[in-house]
């Protein structure tokens, strides 16, 4: 091993003499990698990396694209479900109304049939109470006609007999009370 | 390649050196050798450009609207795309990062690619161990932040900016502002050349030495000792290449993020 380390190191040393400097560029390879370099860049400029981009830009507006719609679409979705709840709010608001009208109503016509029930029965009472008392004046008209009557019948048949005693005057009384009670009042004129 | 190094057969073991950076050439064209570089960098050229070409076209043959949902190629293209787009481009330099996305993109896939030919068989040399290419690449760097800060605050509003930010005690600006211009015209290109050069060339010259050595113990040295040590060697050489994986993705990442930050640096500086 220590032989073949020695050898090496020998002819490294002889061989140092003959070999090229790596840090002296070849103008033909410098020529070379420029060119190359050059082709490969205006190729790749011009046919392949714009197309990249492109689709770079489309793939971008695709997928933002999609989601502007997502998102306005999700919009109307809420504005409806918004409008939606509204006119249910407002439908509720007017059954409420109409129901509370309705109640109003109600009370209104009970209370107009009440008053003209009571206006009814007033009415009815004071025709009775008119007729009743009619009634009664011409029956107090036509009984003092027939007392005034009876008076001077009375008054006859007492001055025309004998008042004898006590018993006789009881009796002719009787008799025309009877005789009263005996003639209706309405044949009795 | 293998050949190459073991030159003097069992005289010795050659290690492999910077010459294993000097691949013979395959053929020559109009004086042009083309040689493994040339091959690995060519490429990774058609190799990326082939990948991204057929991502997109995924893309856009599946018309107005196929091509927002991707399919798996499509989706590779896009994530790679992506990466640098997001993580380095709009993270570092931001809103305005977009305009150099492109650049940036193309900066990290190229080195990337041919970092990771430095494990690929059968090629296995990284295209950027060659410092002539970072060189190129941080040259183009340089030159682009430059621009973009002169441009942005004027010839002399770059430099004031750059040597004499506000906020400061005025006895540092004797240190600060020769260090900051030092830093900005020489120190940053060039340990971003070197940074990313010496990466690739160290991380290929350990695997190289890991298998030849490894081959050379087993073959040449022989022996019970020589067998043992040279798998441990040829199993040391796969963990090295797992490492390698990572340190040649890590350095296309340091690199283009550096530059994303230079970019970024020169159009921010508005004080």
């Amino acid at each position: 091993m220590a032989s073949f380390v020695s050898t090496a190191v020998a002819v490294l040393a002889v061989a140092e003499g003959e070999e090229p400097n790596p840090l002296v560029p070849h103008l033909s390879e410098l020529i070379v990698g420029l060119v190359a370099f050059a082709i490969l860049f205006l190729f790749l400029r011009a046919k392949v990396f714009p197309i990249f981009e492109r689709v770079f830009a489309e793939r971008t507006a695709a997928i933002e694209g999609g989601l502007a719609e997502a998102k306005r679409e999700r919009e109307e979705a809420h504005a409806l479900l918004e409008q939606y709840r509204e006119q249910l709010a407002e439908a509720r608001t007017e059954a409420g109304r109409i129901r509370t009208e309705a109640q109003a109503e109600r009370a209104a016509i009970v209370e107009e049939a009440r008053n003209e029930a009571r206006a009814e029965a007033s009415r009815i009472t004071e025709a009775a109470t008119a007729q009743i008392a009619s009634e009664r004046q011409q029956v107090v008209a036509e009984l003092r006609r027939e007392v005034g009557g009876l008076a001077v019948d009375l008054a006859g048949r007492i001055v025309g007999e004998s008042l004898e005693d006590e018993a006789r005057q009881r009796r002719t009384v009787e008799r025309f009370l009877d005789g009263l009670d005996s003639t209706p009042a309405g044949t009795a004129r | 390649m293998s050949d190459r190094l073991l030159a003097s057969e069992g005289t010795g073991f050659t290690p492999p050196g910077p010459s294993s950076f000097e691949p013979p050439p395959f053929f020559t064209v109009a004086g042009w050798a083309v040689d493994k570089v040339v091959v690995v960098i060519a490429l990774s050229t058609v190799l990326i450009a082939a990948f991204f070409y057929l991502a997109a076209r995924r893309a856009e043959a599946a018309g107005a609207n196929g091509g927002l949902v991707p399919g798996k190629l499509q989706f590779a293209g896009e994530s790679a795309y992506g990466f640098v787009r997001n993580g380095i481009g709009l993270e570092t330099i931001g809103k305005e990062g977009l305009r150099f996305v492109p650049f940036l993109a193309t900066l990290f896939f190229f080195i990337a690619v041919n970092n990771l030919f430095g494990i690929i068989p059968p090629f296995q040399l990284p295209g950027t161990s060659k410092i002539a290419i970072p060189l190129g690449l941080a040259v183009i760097v340089w030159v682009i932040y430059n621009y973009l800060g002169i441009k942005r605050q004027g010839l002399l509003g770059y430099f004031k900016n750059m040597m004499f930010p506000p906020g400061i005690p005025i006895p540092v600006y004797f240190l600060l502002a020769p260090i900051e211009l030092l830093s900005n015209f020489i120190v940053r290109p060039v340990t971003l050349c070197l940074r990313l050069t010496l990466n690739m060339f160290a991380g290929h010259l350990v695997l190289v030495l890991f298998i030849l050595g490894g081959e050379y113990l087993i073959l040449e040295y022989g022996g019970i000792v020589g067998v043992l040590a040279g798998s441990v060697a040829i199993l040391g050489s796969l963990v090295m290449t797992g490492f390698e994986a990572f340190i040649q993705l890590l350095q296309a990442y340091v690199f283009t993020l550096l530059a994303a930050l230079y970019i970024g640096g020169a159009l921010a500086d508005e004080h």
